[in-house]
């Protein structure tokens, strides 16, 4: 059986991160001859020297001009245990937005620190950003090891000192790798320059780790998403509740309550084209049937009676601002989407900025620029029924969008309720 | 049903286009789905199917027809929407032509690809539609590689691609204002592999041409193009039979086929696996043009 993996790299230019990318779509053979010379021949054109691996990520003709990344990138490798979907995000342009962007769906993150440099501002934000956005597992790679003669010594260093520096984020799993990614060295393979290293290559452990557990298999959490009634002779009566679980392990025979109506009713059947399943986990899709006739309609939350989401109008999150042209400010109004549900949300308060450098927070500010990440207080023209972002990714978090523009301009991830 | 709560890539792969699916259904008027008789385009339908079963697909299917058609396809085409009993819209590049929107280009390279873009924007306006579902995903060119699964379209039908709104978790943003319209894309995530590894589990039937079959065919630019009525072997070419099938299927005149002997989907997975040249880079004319050839079709329009 093949799993899906999905993880999340960022760094900059200089730190091997295209190299180590390219290392491993090439040595996987997810690079395919004709990709490969068509960045050879790009290469050449731009002058450089060696074969610019991070063309191959860099499709936007303004990146290729500029010779910079402007925006996450999806790439894509399978070996026989896993297939993988690599988001890519650029080290400097709309750095945070971006990172934030492609952590959302990580189940682990990769962080790169040059071995000769050791930890850098960059590195940090990065942990923060992938505890932040609560990437359950994350590898720091101590990159270019060849450059320090496979120092031993200056590997713990660098390990010491971020392992010091975690204690301060919330990161379920840490991992360190010393790496040559130019060369090859404990990326795909053990490398026989690292005896003293007792660990798995890089690919045999985005292979290995273990995934499964992190979703919540708890709080049974079902939005519903869309009602399925066929009006047809056959299917004259069905009415189905359709939907992607977010959270729990849902039954047949199961007794639930749907929010807001607080109605009860058992679970009749789960069912899929292929036939009724026994039972249903995040991220399955799949259509509910309800024993009793009662009113259910798309926003609605199908949940445990003795184990429900919270349900209100004035949440505490801490939000990503994404918007070059506007700023988050308080009295702002804005649309707001969680799970299946639509509402307008009201800034009540901007509480403090938080810097994702120095992880200082700041309560004077006005408001939250492009980039910058806060703590915020919303009130809701209608309740929503989430959880703690900490318990559950999906229905703890939300996206704003601008109301006259239409554009997506804030991610947040839900502490809980207004205190 | 395992009780270590795993799913396989497939499934999950699967789970989330069908939650796409759902998504566009209940928050757009009046989707539409893109239907080029392409394998990407029937996994699509396939997927629909049983993102709504046991109701009918919610929304219509469109063909957009450059009139250079493999008949394998139509007759594909015409069978599944009348057993799904689907509406379909067929939007020709020949009326297109005929009305003075677009010109036929001419020459023994001529091809249709460009001018599909201002069909399918005519079609959408025409119709209203508001989203339309592509079979497009993101290993097969650069530019698609960096392309929203909910893509913005303006009243131009313009993609920016500098200019694109965030997209996190499964959270899709979908709103618009009036003549502006969403390409959807709920394959975005999987690759070529993937598809047909699905297509084997579970049985989709394929047109034929996209197994081993014998053709007469000739060599262009290291391609082979098959000789059939829209077109002509270039002048000087050596038409030959060969054992091929097709990686990709669109405009006849532009898509080239690979010597292949495998016969069925197991065996073109088998074959997958192992092939070192994309689809696009073996089988497609029309992206040979230059390294953004894809990106600056996007921005006017094309799927």
């Amino acid at each position: 059986m093949s799993e899906l993996l999905r993880f999340a790299t960022a760094g900059s230019v200089d730190d091997g991160k295209s190299t180590l990318i390219g290392r491993l779509l090439y040595d996987s053979k997810a690079i395919f001859e004709d990709q490969l010379e068509a960045v050879e021949r790009s290469s050449e054109a731009m002058g450089a020297d060696y074969t610019n691996l991070a063309l191959l990520t860099d499709g936007l003709r303004a990146e290729r001009e500029q010779g910079i990344t402007i925006d996450v990138a999806y790439r894509y490798f399978a070996t026989p245990r896993r297939k993988f979907i690599i988001a890519d995000t650029p080290g400097h342009m709309q750095y945070t937005r971006n990172m934030v962007t492609g952590a959302s769906t990580a189940d682990v993150a990769l962080v790169l620190v040059d071995a000769r440099k050791g930890l850098v501002e960059q590195s940090r934000r990065h942990a923060f950003l992938a505890s932040l956005l609560r990437i359950p597992h994350l590898v720091l790679c101590v990159n270019k090891m060849d450059l320090v003669d496979w120092s031993q010594e200056r590997f713990e260093e660098i390990k010491d000192e971020f392992r010091q520096f975690a204690t301060k984020l919330d990161i379920a799993d840490l991992t360190f790798i010393p790496v040559s990614a130019l060369h090859g060295d404990n990326v795909v393979t053990r490398s026989d320059n690292s005896p003293w290293y007792g660990g798995a290559s890089l690919l045999h452990h985005l292979e290995e780790v273990h995934i499964a557990s992190d979703r919540n298999l708890i709080d049974v959490r079902y939005p519903v998403q869309y009602v399925i009634r066929p009006h047809s002779d056959e299917w004259h009566d069905y009415r189905g509740y359709a939907g992607t679980v977010a959270g729990g392990v849902l039954k047949p025979g199961d007794q639930v309550m749907v929010l807001p109506s607080g109605f009860t009713s058992t679970i009749a059947a789960i069912e899929t084209t292929d036939g009724p399943v026994a039972e249903a986990f995040a991220p399955m899709s799949v259509t509910v049937r309800l024993s009793d006739d009662i009113d259910v309609s798309r926003g609605d939350m199908i949940c445990r009676p003795n184990n429900q989401p919270t349900v209100g109008q004035d949440i505490d999150a801490m939000v990503c601002w994404m918007n070059e042209t506007t700023s988050l400010t308080s009295g702002q109004k804005l649309a707001i989407k969680h799970t299946t549900r639509s509402a307008r949300a009201l800034v009540k308060d901007i509480q403090y900025r938080l810097d994702v450098n120095t992880l200082h927070r700041d309560e004077s500010v006005e408001g939250l620029a492009l980039n910058e990440i806060g703590r915020v207080r919303l009130r809701t023209t209608l309740p929503l029924f989430y959880d703690e972002y900490r318990r559950n990714r999906t229905t703890g978090s939300f996206i704003l969008i601008d109301e006259a523009t239409n554009n997506t301009v804030g991610a947040g991830m839900i502490l809980g309720p207004a205190t | 049903m395992s009780h270590t709560y795993e799913l396989t890539h497939l499934d999950a792969l699967e789970a989330e286009s069908i939650h796409i699916f759902r998504e566009v259904a209940a928050e757009f008027e009046r989707p539409v789905l893109l239907f080029s008789g392409g394998k990407d385009s029937i996994v699509m339908l396939h997927l629909a199917q049983k993102a709504f079963w046991p109701a009918k697909i919610p929304f219509p299917v469109m063909h957009v027809d450059t009139g250079h058609n493999f008949d394998e396809v139509i007759e594909y085409r015409d069978r599944w929407v009348a057993d799904l009993g689907l509406k379909l819209v067929v939007a020709s590049v020949q009326e297109s032509i005929d009305r003075g929107r677009v010109a036929e280009q001419s020459g023994p390279r001529a091809s249709r690809n460009r001018l599909q873009t201002t069909t399918l924007l005519d079609a959408i306006e025409e119709n209203r539609f508001d989203a339309a579902f592509g079979g497009a995903r993101r290993d097969e060119e650069k530019a698609r590689a960096k392309e929203r699964v909910f893509s913005f379209r303006d009243d131009f039908g313009q993609w920016d691609p500098k200019n694109q709104r965030p997209e996190l978790w499964s959270l899709y943003n979908g709103r618009i204002n009036p003549g502006e319209h969403i390409r959807v894309f709920p394959l975005s995530n999987w690759t070529e592999l993937d598809i047909w590894q699905y297509i084997a589990r579970e049985n989709v039937e394929l047109p034929s041409i996209y197994y081993a079959h014998q053709r007469e065919v000739f060599r262009r630019d290291g391609m082979l193009l098959a000789v059939t009525r829209h077109l002509a072997a270039d002048e000087g070419a050596e038409v030959f039979t060969a054992t091929v099938r097709y990686r990709t299927v669109g405009d006849a005149t532009i898509t080239g086929a690979v010597e292949s002997a495998a016969a069925t989907a197991e065996e073109v997975v088998a074959e997958v696996a192992a092939t070192r040249l994309t689809e696009r880079g073996a089988t497609r004319a029309d992206d040979r043009v230059t390294d953004a050839a894809m990106e600056d079709r996007k921005k006017e329009g094309y799927f």
